[in-house]
């Protein structure tokens, strides 16, 4: 048991560390984010009562996008040189080691884009009250999001016109993730509870979090044979 | 019996007798309900002749479900017995689940421009009915995104048993949320909330478009064996 731990530290660690040393990939989904939401306040009108209306959505639109832009590299450069089939031969469950990738790459896309929304909310002249609960939300939020694109990111491996098809099928999914994730900041906002929001984007990290690496794991598992 | 079809002969011989009888049921079927459905049955007191919007597009709804449910099962039986006819069958069905779900959509919105006054909201049943139609999309689209046909069969059959979680999401989205969109009247445990003169040309109509399902499975399921002949013959003629 003790063995497996470390090739999930160790899978994780090297993630972070690829991540770091081509440091241009977390650095883009951050920068897209922040210009997906800039492009906002340019095109609907720079009034503070729309901005404050809509940016909730907003945040969690780009989120989105940006979330589903790092998706493709998440097994590609994998499938690439090899390192996939290694990963398919260790011992160890490959659902698990699907899961580290996950964590990983939520840690070094899905993380920076929570620390940075605060500054964004702030662009989009969102009220105090919002802050906490958009923050919780984005930390039940993104890890799903990161879940639910690793299967798509392994159905696509090798396949044509790959950026766009991996829109088309995780898009969909996503959206109940978007939809909960809104409606908590903007109940936070209209001074409601958003407590059952929160909890149902925390049932569907759960739910997510115990069901997507099998049907990642499934995928790799073909696209390898 | 699922052995049996594993066969794809076997299957074909099979279809090509139930063809005719789907297609008469069809006939029958779609065109005594909407007989019934346009002339029979009375107007609705409250929602006159819009009524009979329903006839059209609740078994649509039923369809773009029934549709998913037999895709995403056909796509676990292809993936786990490696079973080619119900790979074949999951291909076919795709295509003609959109279109039912399409149909929904459309029908849906044409009626609720009257009664609700409005195309389209954004309620829970509608958009999860979206979804169901992205997903049917997905589905072809990574089906025919591999140069290796086997490849995307399998990929997209993983795609159809993940979206699975879709389908309770659409059945009981009008009761876990409060939303435009009616609750269920016909399925229900106490029996049907609905009066036998409409519950009629419905259920026909249901049993129409279950009847033209099969009647277009069977053509696709035929056209798609024929054309994996074409193509094996292809290749062997161009190995020589």
């Amino acid at each position: 048991m003790s063995a497996f731990w470390q090739v999930f530290a160790s899978l994780i660690q090297r993630e972070i560390r690829l991540a770091i040393r081509h440091g241009a990939d977390s650095m883009m989904v951050v920068m897209f984010f922040v210009l997906v939401v800039v492009l906002f306040p340019l095109g609907v009108g720079p009034e503070p009562g729309i901005l404050t209306r809509i940016s909730a959505g907003v945040i969690w639109v780009a989120a989105l996008l940006s979330a589903m832009l790092s998706m493709d590299r998440l097994f590609q450069t994998d499938f690439e040189d090899g390192s996939l089939d290694l990963l398919i031969l260790t011992p160890q469950p490959l659902e698990l080691l699907v899961l580290a990738k996950t964590i990983a790459h939520w840690l070094t896309t899905g993380l920076p884009l929570i620390i940075i929304s605060p500054l964004l909310a702030l662009l989009l002249n969102m009220e105090a009250s919002g802050y906490g609960v958009m923050l919780a939300a984005l930390a039940l939020g993104t890890p799903t999001l990161s879940l639910i694109g690793a299967i798509g990111a392994a159905l696509i491996l090798g396949a044509r016109r790959s950026g766009v098809l991996l829109s088309l099928l995780i898009l969909p999914l996503f959206i109940p993730t978007l939809i909960f994730g809104v409606s908590a900041v903007d109940a936070a906002l209209t001074d409601l509870p958003s407590k059952p929001q929160l909890l149902v984007l925390g049932g569907l990290l759960l739910a997510s979090f115990a069901l997507c690496p099998w049907a990642s794991a499934a995928a790799l598992r073909q696209a390898a044979e | 019996m699922f052995n049996y079809f594993a066969n794809p002969t076997r299957f074909l011989r099979l279809t090509s007798k139930l063809q005719p009888f789907a297609m008469i049921v069809t006939l029958i079927t779609m065109g005594a309900g909407l007989y019934y459905a346009l002339f029979q049955s009375p107007p609705d007191y409250q929602q006159s002749e819009t009524v009979r919007m329903m006839y059209v597009h609740v078994p649509a709804a039923w369809m773009a479900m029934f549709c998913y449910v037999t895709l995403a099962a056909s796509s676990a039986v292809a993936l786990i017995w490696r079973h080619m006819v119900a790979d074949i069958v999951a291909k076919s069905t795709a295509p003609i689940g959109a279109c039912f779900t399409f149909l929904a959509l459309a029908t849906g919105s044409l009626w609720g421009k009257p009664m609700w006054g409005t195309w389209w909201v954004w309620d829970a049943r509608l958009t999860s009915v979206l979804i169901l139609f992205f997903l049917y999309l997905g589905y072809m689209v990574l089906y025919n995104a591999f140069d290796e046909p086997t490849r995307g069969a399998r990929a997209a059959a993983i795609l159809a048993i993940v979206g699975v979680i879709n389908v309770p999401i659409i059945k009981f989205s009008v009761e876990w949320w409060n939303t435009l969109h009616q609750p269920a009247s016909v399925v229900k445990l106490d029996g049907p909330a609905i009066h036998p003169s409409m519950l009629t040309p419905l259920l026909l109509m249901a049993v129409g478009y279950t009847a033209f399902y099969f009647w277009v499975l069977f053509i696709r399921t035929r056209a798609e064996l024929n054309a994996n002949k074409v193509r094996a013959l292809r290749i062997r003629q161009a190995e020589g």
